[in-house]
């Protein structure tokens, strides 16, 4: 299943791969040891691109089709990187109540990318979370550590633009 | 044991076994939509619901994964389990596009059987439908994720029965669905397009593309047959409607245990119906050049009149019969005998000339019996360890490659020795990537370490063997430090893996063309059953000594004597009274002298020793070593018959082509390569025409002067079985029945009566004492140097079989796998300036052809690798002639060639 989405070009490095290559051998023909180690890999490399997936189904010869359904089932795993710019909307109840879901779809709509994920050049990514502590704003999300409330789905294109 | 009672039933059943394991064991049905045999249960439908009251507490449970308790009283249809199914059936169809009439599973879907069955019509729940994805890449099937019910049947079996593990269950919750990855498409993905995960699939979720062509009540009939290409003797069933076989589906055989692969479930019958097909006679004009249709009275009175010509003028020994390993038993018999009789020659062959007749003769030579000791089912379920010696079972005998994956699912261990990385090796405890051409070294050196390390079994050497002391002397001086030299391996891993192999409590070598095809070939085959004679791993189940035969009936064409030194069942000619014997059933004098191997019989029409040749099924043009030698000697030939399916390159030099026919147009045997005779049906009719080769065969014996009566194929059988002392209690009428169970029967089988024999040299060895071959290495004939500085093997790959006359026909496995190519090493390929993918010139001493490279560490450095399928760069213009002292098989495993870019 192709799923068509547009990913982040991979840029590990040489150390990185290394560290994986590590924990690989430490847990090689070990029953069980996908997960621990996909979540070493997420540790190592932040998320868990294609690339990365690849190096563990073959050094621990796990057929990539269980890697894919192991990391695409648990929320854990991400299968992007964080952006520049990580950009938490609150789908917790006051905010959701205030009608943040639609804030959440448009940016969606705006960045082309769906939620868990990041844009190609790796400038926003996205995610919902649960209350912010800041219900009084409702909707509220936040940009890193900037707080933006009282949002509405209009305001969210200039909001954007702030950040470079 | 266990009692509980089944819809009032009383069951007794051992602990631990499943509500549905007692039902079924009693006959009482229980629906299931996700449930596997053999495997642990899924317990995903929830349909397998049943009612179990025990100590006065009544509770839903599912049968499945229910384990049985002491006291269950279990209802299988009450009201409350009726009203769940239908509740479970209403949510499956909740977000099923149940679009019938045009969904390819129609009529055979068990979704749709049971919503009849407990009368749900449509769903209460309407709701959405997940159709974000079709996928369609897969050349022979599609998968639809609207009508998937997320049973995991198809995951299941790829993952646990194959073991491949191409698709899993992607994402989660509603957005479930079946793939390869999230990254790529179906095809993208390590899928080999088995399909049995389509025959898994209880919906239409994944449906084979033949099922646009049918409806499965337009199916005129299912015939269970014996599948075409390798020797792994795959049970299935040919579909035909209309008089014509549009699809085909697995049977649950002993040897593929319900399992195909893709050439016998995609690509075994397009070319029945081929427009290809040679569909009567041509005669070759000899002033045109051309083939002119003839009269069947015209052709085989030309071909009886030559052929007796040439023997009145030239004796007997000028003619040469070949049989086909591809064609039935009773088919091989007739062709043997015609030579043997109207030919007055033992100069047949058959093409296991060119793949195993190494393991014929040394395995003959050494255990008394040329053939694979012990069951397939046998070696991959009773084993511990597994000794694979240049054999690419996931490509060759992708069946048996499925089941040794299955066993390394269990905990088996693995030892491949195979100068390439084949898919295995990544799966094996230890890869002893060999230089080519050294397996007799390697084989010394394991023994050497056995010895060494007082491993050896004492007493099945000094009860059951002889020449033990002269192989200690040899093996002395073959370290593991001389051995690694030799092989190109590491000393240390040698050691382990000998090791290994001799502590094993049952290990068996499986081998094939990587140990045979060689100039020391026989050689290289009896050190395989030294190494398993010095551990005594013979007549026990989960061991022995496995040759796995290449083609579907390679084993029987040499059990029927088509060889040159062995009338049917290996009776010898020179063996005293057998020729006498043939003699009497036979009712005419025969010859009495060996007859010439096939790879001889070429040399000798060049220098006109054999003037008239006649061949059934085989395309030595493609084939066989060195073509350009193959070619002119069969243009060397005063007169050639070739019986053909197709106007194959062979065909093109013969001066009488006669049409044959397809393993699906007639009745017969095949016996796999475990020596299991299973039958072969007739599921189409004969177009026009067309005749069974039995009766061309017939027809000539009669026109040459033998008195030969018409018989069908259970009468040829019969007779087989009155000369055949191994095949004495085989007959069709035999395997058809209950008693056999569409099982087969394992040769020996000596009377009417005999079960069989599964295993081999149980207590005795066929010879009496088995025989310690004092073997030394001997590098292979031609070896690189500068001028050819470079190792060529060649082999098959999983898509085609050999000369692609029968795979080549279904083009989807052309669009997978249609061109030559030759593996080479990375860091060859960068001394050759050369890039994967460039076109490359390779050439040797022989000839020069054109592939494409890939590169990469497949193969070590100074080796490649070509397949010898593809006519637009046949290895075979390059490989040496150079034949083994015993066999005379040629050495297709090592020649040495130059690389240049084309």
């Amino acid at each position: 299943m192709s799923s068509g989405k547009k990913t982040v070009p991979f840029q590990g490095t040489k150390e990185q791969e290394e560290q994986l290559q590590k924990v690989i051998a430490a847990h090689k023909g070990e029953k069980g040891a996908l997960m621990p180690v996909l979540q070493q890999a997420q540790e190592i490399y932040g998320y868990l691109p294609v690339e990365v997936q690849r190096m563990i189904s073959e050094g621990m010869q796990i057929p990539m089709s269980k890697i894919c359904g192991v990391v695409t089932f648990y929320s854990f795993y991400s299968l992007y990187p964080k952006g520049k710019y990580k950009i938490s909307v609150c789908l917790g109840t006051a905010c959701y109540v205030k009608g943040s879901n639609q804030v959440y779809e448009k940016l969606q709509q705006v960045l082309g990318i769906g939620g868990g994920e990041c844009t190609p050049d790796g400038k926003f990514s996205l995610e919902a979370c649960r209350c912010v502590g800041a219900c009084g704003l409702a909707p509220v999300m936040m940009i890193n550590d900037d707080v933006h409330g009282r949002l509405s789905p209009d305001s969210v294109e200039e909001i954007l633009a702030k950040y470079e | 044991m266990i009692h509980l009672k089944i819809d009032g039933i009383p069951v007794e059943v051992e602990k631990d076994t499943t509500i549905l394991q007692a039902a079924r064991q009693i006959g009482v049905e229980i629906p299931t939509l996700c449930h596997l045999e053999h495997l642990l249960p899924n317990g995903s439908c929830r349909l397998c619901l049943v009612e179990v009251t025990n100590n006065g507490r009544t509770k839903l449970v599912t049968s499945c994964t229910m384990p049985c308790t002491e006291g269950d009283e279990v209802q299988t249809m009450s009201e409350e389990v009726v009203e769940s199914r239908k509740g479970i059936l209403d949510l499956l169809l909740s977000d099923h596009r149940a679009d019938c009439f045009s969904c390819g599973a129609n009529g055979d879907c068990r979704l749709q059987e049971y919503c009849f069955e407990y009368g749900v019509e449509m769903t209460s729940y309407e709701g959405e439908v997940n159709d974000e994805c079709v996928d369609d890449s897969n050349k022979f099937f599609t998968y639809d994720q609207s009508k998937c019910i997320l049973c995991h049947r198809c995951v299941n079996t790829c993952h646990q029965i194959v073991g491949r593990g191409a698709i899993d269950t992607l994402n989660r919750g509603f957005k479930s669905v079946i793939g390869a990855h999230y990254d790529y498409d179906w095809d993208q993905g390590t899928c080999e397009s088995c399909g049995n995960c389509v025959q898994a699939c209880p919906t239409g979720a994944l449906t084979s593309k033949r099922r646009k062509k049918y409806r499965s009540w337009q199916v005129e009939k299912k015939v269970l047959t014996t599948c075409p290409h390798c020797a792994t003797g795959c049970q299935y069933y040919l579909i035909v409607k209309d008089g014509k076989i549009v699809d085909t589906e697995a049977y649950d055989g002993p040897s593929n245990k319900g399992l195909l692969c893709v050439k016998g479930r995609s690509g075994s019958f397009d070319f029945v119906h081929s427009p290809d097909r040679i569909r009567y006679p041509l005669i070759k004009n000899k002033e045109t050049g051309r083939f002119e249709r003839a009269s069947w009275d015209e052709a085989l009175d030309l071909v009886a009149s030559k052929f007796m010509a040439i023997k009145k003028e030239y004796g007997p020994d000028s003619l040469a019969g070949f049989a086909c390993s591809r064609s039935p038993n009773e088919d091989v018999y007739m062709v043997q005998k015609m030579v043997r009789t109207c030919f007055g020659t033992n100069n047949t062959d058959n093409c296991a000339r060119v793949c195993h007749s190494a393991s014929v003769a040394g395995l003959a030579m050494t255990l008394g019996s040329g053939a694979m000791t012990n069951p397939i089912g046998d070696i991959t379920q009773n084993s511990e360890l597994i000794m694979l010696v240049g054999s690419n079972p996931e490509e060759a005998h992708p069946v048996v490659g499925m089941q040794i994956r299955q066993a390394l699912r269990r905990g088996c261990k693995l030892i491949v020795a195979d100068p390439r990385d084949i898919g295995l090796a990544k799966k094996a405890d230890i890869h002893l990537k060999l230089r080519p051409g050294t397996n007799v070294a390697f084989a010394n050196g394991i023994m050497h370490v056995i010895i060494e390390e007082g491993l050896q079994d004492e007493r099945f050497i000094a009860e059951r063997t002889e020449g033990y002391e002269k192989i200690k002397e040899i093996v002395k001086d073959y370290t593991p430090e001389k051995v690694a030299e030799i092989c190109h391996i590491d000393a240390e891993d040698l050691k382990r893996a000998a090791i290994m192999y001799a502590k094993a409590e049952t290990a068996p070598i499986i081998y094939c063309l990587g140990v045979t095809e060689h100039s020391t070939g026989t050689e290289g085959v009896m050190s395989m059953s030294n190494m398993a004679m010095l551990v005594g791993k013979f007549g026990r189940p989960g061991c022995g000594v496995n040759p796995l035969r290449g083609q579907n009936n390679v084993q029987g064409a040499c059990d029927m004597g088509a060889l040159p030194t062995d009338f049917p069942g290996y009776q010898k000619v020179t063996a005293p009274g057998v020729v006498e014997k043939f003699e009497k059933a036979w009712g005419v004098p025969l010859n009495h002298e060996p007859g010439t191997h096939a790879t001889d019989i070429f040399p000798k029409a060049i220098n006109k020793e054999v003037r008239g040749l006649y061949i059934y099924g085989e395309d030595p043009v493609v084939t066989d070593p060195d073509t350009t030698h193959v070619i002119k000697a069969l243009e060397s030939l005063d007169f050639f018959v070739i019986q053909e399916l197709f106007m194959t390159e062979t065909a093109q030099y013969a001066d009488v082509i006669l049409p044959g026919v397809s393993y699906a147009e007639k009745e017969g045997t095949f016996s796999n390569t475990e020596r299991r005779v299973q039958r072969v049906r007739k599921a189409v009719t004969l177009e026009g025409e067309m005749r069974l080769d039995t009766d061309i065969i017939i027809d000539l014996m009669n026109r040459m002067g033998y008195k030969q009566p018409h018989l069908t194929s259970a009468q040829i059988m019969d007779e087989i079985a009155s000369v055949t002392p191994s095949f004495a209690g085989i007959s069709h009428a035999r395997l058809d029945s209950g008693e056999v169970g569409g099982r087969g029967l394992q040769w020996p089988c000596l009377d009417k009566d005999h079960p069989g024999t599964p295993i081999m040299h149980v207590g005795r060895f066929t010879r009496g004492l088995g025989w310690f071959y004092p073997a030394e290495y001997v590098p292979p004939a031609e070896l690189p140097d500068d001028e050819y500085p470079i190792i060529l093997m060649t082999g098959r790959i999983l898509y085609h079989y050999t000369t692609r006359a029968m795979t080549g026909r279904t083009p989807e496995l052309m669009e997978i796998e249609g061109k030559s190519f030759i593996e080479m090493n990375i860091e060859d390929a960068q001394k050759l300036g050369i890039a994967d993918g460039d076109r490359v010139k390779v050439s040797s001493r022989r000839g020069s052809i054109e592939s494409t490279a890939r590169v990469g560490t497949k193969t070590s450095p100074g080796e490649t690798w070509m397949p010898f399928h593809f006519p637009d760069g046949n290895a075979n213009w390059l490989t040496n002639a150079a034949l083994d002292k015993y066999a005379r098989i040629p050495e297709y495993k090592v020649c040495a060639i130059k690389i240049e870019k084309a």
